[in-house]
């Protein structure tokens, strides 16, 4: 991003339901374009990405799912912490065969699904072996873009090599976990939260930025999702806010274009305007509220027809429009 | 208490407040599902039972929708509830790390309590690694139960898939107790510096060499420690984790799945719906939060754009054409979720769904939460809303 500059990993929170699946899709594919390659990262296992892109489910197992515009590559996974212990094995210590024993022990079970918290360690050290993989004697991916747990969890999930360096306090696991909280703490990493204009999420991000910026995690940008304009002029706007937009008018209208006005028809679209202008005034106080966390903030249009790829296109496009590159 | 015809397939959701137990609110994050949990219990609450809410989410707003400046681990009393039908209300916030520390008390002496309570792994695991939540959540749910005092309780989920984690949890933690990897996680401790090694067999040797390599022998001495210290409390975790699922498993309890109408909220509640009939768990129904009702169902989509479009050609009464133009708007995003909310149905013919309408503001309190109690009873059928 151009208000990110050399940040290679990008991390895509928010509150539940505010489409951070689709916001990070269409970030990566922003990235991307004009002849670059970039690496989009689930990490929950709810194969949103695949549903996006409308492929086939993704493993571990990186993938080409789309082309950018302008030329450039899109690749995706879904990081399987199982999966990415084994190669953290295998690439450390050369333990193939000792790894199939440590499975028929229940170490990796063990080490995946019982031990909490090891399954984050072992998902956020993938990023960074992936920010920093090479091919051709250039970095294999400009950027990593990570589909990240919501605002609720994303301290902990981010954070988690901090707590494991704090109990290792020497040893292999020690360094391990401190590369990995050394490129999460630093501007190489930008922790972004979308919301909408909404209370909650709002709130949510607004908390989510101040417990990020507690623990020194870098904040990036504040991404507004599914955004619409108002769609009554602005004088109507007001006096339906007010309740007191002209019925007589409305009702000639609805006449003028062979439309039964009866009054039920004349009250209940009045009543639908003044709903519209109401969340419209609620969007405004929203609004400012966001302005006060004061980060760079990008808006994503509402995708009416719900999300798919030329939808993904579209928000890639919005944010390359607002500076996104 | 009269209660109104519902139309087949209709949640009947006064008759599960006043039969169930426990009630299990699951679902996506951001679809409401804190909301609904309080909503129901504030509706349990005026239809005269005792009910206590307990909520795992971190953010406290289910304590700002009841009026509640803080919630901690004791259920406390919510001010406003009409107790004229003789119930009360109580809620609670799940305080992850006080309810382990008071297992490890409950259930090891007190040396062995205070060498686990002062572990550097049990402190982390405690406060901070997700995953404890959980478990947690459904410890709790069984002391609330124990405790008798409850007509109902209410329990509010994380928003993850991991939500129901604990389903698993009886038998993960078996396969782990009766596994070899618990043997060669305590063996340190017991044998003391490297001679252990040679009491153990040579795979579980082979193992621990690899493990001391890479995880490095200071840690796989407290880590060690801190499972010898647990060992003795595991046998009471599994035998309470299966006595919890066995209670799940009931006629006292029902599950409520959340959704909003939206694809990938209904894709995740498809999830719970089908993973709960998988353990064969009492699903009650599907809650759809935040359906769009057009106020003005005769007037369709197709003739209030025509009619926008005459008038704008015409450029007469460009604020009827916009009134129209959002009418058509929202007719369109109306059908769009009742067409999600046939496929869920037709996906799952046997799971009865309840609607609440939108609210232009957020519910935050008790008013608020009642009207959406009252919206689920009131019992919309799936389809009907749906202009044509």
């Amino acid at each position: 991003m151009s208000d990110f500059p050399g940040v290679r990993l990008h991390v895509v929170s928010g509150k539940g339901g505010t489409g951070k699946t689709t916001v990070a899709a269409g970030l990566a594919l922003a990235l991307a374009s004009g002849g670059r390659r970039v690496l989009l990262a689930e990490v929950e296992g709810r194969q949103g990405i695949a549903q996006l892109f409308d492929c086939g489910p993704l493993g571990h197992e990186e993938r080409r799912v789309a082309v950018a515009p302008d030329g450039g590559d899109l690749y995706a996974l879904a990081v399987d912490p199982e999966q990415a212990l084994l190669e953290y094995l295998e690439m450390f210590y050369r333990l193939g065969r000792a790894g199939r024993v440590l499975k028929r022990m229940g170490a990796i079970d063990f080490a995946t699904t019982i031990a909490p918290g090891v399954s984050d360690v072992l998902v956020t050290g993938k990023f960074k072996e992936a920010v920093g993989r090479r091919s051709g004697g250039r970095a294999r991916y400009d950027a990593v873009v990570v589909d990240a747990p919501p605002t609720g969890r994303i301290v902990r999930f981010l954070n988690v090599n901090a707590e494991v360096a704090g109990l290792a306090r020497v040893g292999p696991i020690h360094s391990q976990a401190e590369s990995v909280m050394s490129l999460i703490r630093s501007p190489r990493t930008a922790v972004h939260l979308v919301t909408l204009l909404e209370e909650m999420p709002v709130q949510e991000t607004v908390d989510g930025v101040a417990e990020l910026r507690r623990v020194n995690l870098p904040v990036g940008a504040v991404i507004v999702n599914m955004t619409r304009d108002p769609l009554l002029p602005a004088d109507a706007l007001l006096a339906a806010r007010e309740g007191r937009l002209d019925s007589s008018l409305l009702e000639r209208g609805l006449k003028s274009a062979g439309l039964e006005a009866t009054p039920t028809v004349v009250d209940g679209l009045s009543a639908e305007a003044s709903e519209h202008a109401e969340r419209m005034a609620l969007e405004e106080v929203e609004r400012d509220a966001l302005s006060a966390v004061d980060r760079p903030t990008y808006e994503l249009p509402l995708l009416d027809g719900g999300v798919d790829l030329g939808g993904l296109y579209r928000l890639a496009e919005a944010l390359r429009e607002q500076g996104v590159r | 208490m009269t209660r109104r015809a519902r139309p087949e397939g209709a949640l009947d959701i006064d008759g599960v407040l006043d039969s169930a137990r426990i009630l299990v609110c699951c679902g996506a994050g951001g679809v409401g599902k804190t909301t609904t949990a309080a909503a129901l219990a504030v509706r349990a609450a005026e239809r005269g039972h005792r009910v206590a809410v307990l909520t795992i989410d971190p953010a406290r707003r289910l304590a700002q929708s009841m009026g509640l400046d803080e919630l901690d681990n004791t259920p406390r009393h919510v001010a406003g509830i009409d107790q004229s039908a003789g119930g009360s209300l109580q809620a609670m916030m799940l305080d992850m790390k006080r309810t382990f520390d008071e297992i490890v008390l409950a259930h090891s002496e007190p040396g062995r309590a205070a060498q686990i309570l002062s572990n550097p792994f049990y402190q982390s695991l405690s406060s901070s690694f997700s995953g404890t939540q959980e478990y947690m959540a459904m410890e709790k749910l069984g002391q609330l139960r124990a405790g008798g005092n409850y007509d109902l309780i209410v329990v509010d989920t994380p928003p993850t898939r991991s939500a129901l984690d604990f389903l698993d949890a009886p038998q993960r933690l078996g396969r782990f107790l009766d596994g070899r990897m618990i043997r060669v996680l305590v063996a340190p401790a017991k044998a003391g510096g490297r001679a252990y090694l040679k009491v153990l067999s040579t795979g579980v040797g082979m193992v621990t060499s690899v493990l001391t390599r890479i995880v490095g022998a200071q840690l796989l001495k407290d880590l060690s420690m801190f499972v010898a210290a647990l060992e003795t409390m595991f046998g009471g975790f599994r035998e309470r984790a299966d006595a919890t699922y066995r209670l799940l498993t009931t006629s006292g309890t029902a599950f409520v799945v959340v959704a909003a109408p939206e694809r990938d909220a209904l894709r995740e509640a498809a999830y719970f719906v089908e993973r709960l009939a998988q353990e064969s768990m009492p699903l009650a129904g599907l809650v759809l939060n935040r359906m769009h009702l057009p106020r003005v169902p005769s007037l369709s989509l197709e003739r209030s754009k025509a009619a926008a479009e005459a008038l704008d050609e015409r450029g007469e009464f460009p604020v009827a054409a916009a009134v129209l133009r959002l009418h058509a708007e929202g007719t369109a995003l109306a059908a769009r979720e009742q067409r999600l909310a046939r496929r869920f149905t037709s996906a799952h013919p046997s799971v009865p769904v309840g609607q609440v309408p939108a609210q232009p503001r957020d519910v935050h309190d008790l008013a608020g939460l009642r009207e959406v109690g009252a919206a689920l009873a009131a019992g919309r059928p799936a389809g009907r809303a749906a202009a044509g």
